[in-house]
């Protein structure tokens, strides 16, 4: 059976259907990281005194260069959907694989900061600081990692789609792009949040 | 603006690396202005703006939010409603405890 509005919008919503899906997936995940934002302000307001992310160890040059990747990525993912528009295939690898490789780079200096952090006996049990930075960026690394299987997918066996019917093709693109953009989004309110408040 | 036409991408392509570079420097100002030892009233302000002025930016124009269908509009208006109420549910809880005591 055929998927109904792959490529066609809707009628009555005037989207394909998987766009009008990811969008109702990422108000779940405002709500997912809106809990625990709350619980993050909840935990400092009733605290008698917070630790600034600097004197708890967080590496803040290296958050900076992190967040620098991570923002590259999005504009290296939006130029892969504007690449698969405009029909340039060869282009599109080019931007999708830059785009995997930052997220990659996001995830390796996660790592050196996490293993940095647990050589010097700082573990989510430490201080409430810890437990809401591991959760926090835990959970947004998760979500790094989620969406580099779906881009690397794409960038592999499922661009084979592409010569089949680009036009479907450019739409997921543009969904696992709104999803790349989103967790983006969140990394730009969780940096100053744990490193520089 | 119909996402199809290639002339049209080609200029949007223009303003992602506009945007790009203003996220760049976004990024510096707050690191720098986090160096700054603000009252820490004033840095959450500061930051808290910054962030948001580089979320719109991402939300815009990366996802396609300046110029998008009514029904996600309505999606999210839904959601900034609820995330608003979430945001405040910690005061309920300094609420309380004033009635505790």
């Amino acid at each position: 059976m055929e998927i109904p509005y792959t490529v066609e919008p809707r009628p009555d919503t005037g989207l394909f259907n998987a766009k009008l899906g990811i969008w109702l997936f990422l108000a779940s995940e405002v709500m997912l990281f809106g809990a625990l934002f709350s619980s993050y302000i909840l935990l400092r307001t009733g605290a008698p005194a917070w630790p600034h992310g600097r004197d708890e160890g967080l590496n803040v040059p290296l958050a900076t260069l992190n967040t620098l990747i991570l923002i590259s990525s999005s504009v290296t993912m939006v130029m892969a959907w504007a690449s698969v528009k405009l029909g340039d295939l060869k282009k599109f690898r080019l931007y999708m694989g830059l785009t995997f490789l930052c997220g990659l780079g996001f995830m390796v200096i996660k790592g050196i900061e996490y293993a940095h952090k647990f050589e010097t006996h700082h573990y989510p049990s430490t201080n409430t600081f810890l437990a809401i930075y591991f959760t926090l960026t835990g959970l947004h690394g998760l979500h790094v990692l989620g969406g580099m299987i779906v881009n690397g997918y794409f960038w592999g066996p499922g661009a084979k789609l592409y010569g089949r019917d680009p036009e479907r093709f450019a739409n997921r693109i543009e969904v696992a792009g709104l999803y790349w953009h989103f967790v983006d989004l969140v990394w730009i309110f969780l940096f100053p949040t744990l490193y520089l408040l | 603006m119909d996402h199809t036409d290639a002339a049209a991408i080609r200029r949007q392509t223009k303003i992602y690396v506009a945007v790009f570079a203003a996220l760049m420097v976004l990024t510096v100002v707050t690191v720098t202005v986090s160096y700054l030892h603000l009252s820490t009233a004033l840095a959450i302000a500061v930051a808290l703006l910054i962030a948001s002025i580089k979320g719109s930016l991402v939300a815009a124009y990366f996802m396609h939010l300046i110029d998008e269908r009514k029904a996600i509009y309505a999606i999210l208006i839904l959601t900034v409603a609820f995330f608003v109420v979430l945001m405040f549910v910690p005061s309920f809880g300094n609420f309380d405890q004033r009635i505790l005591r």
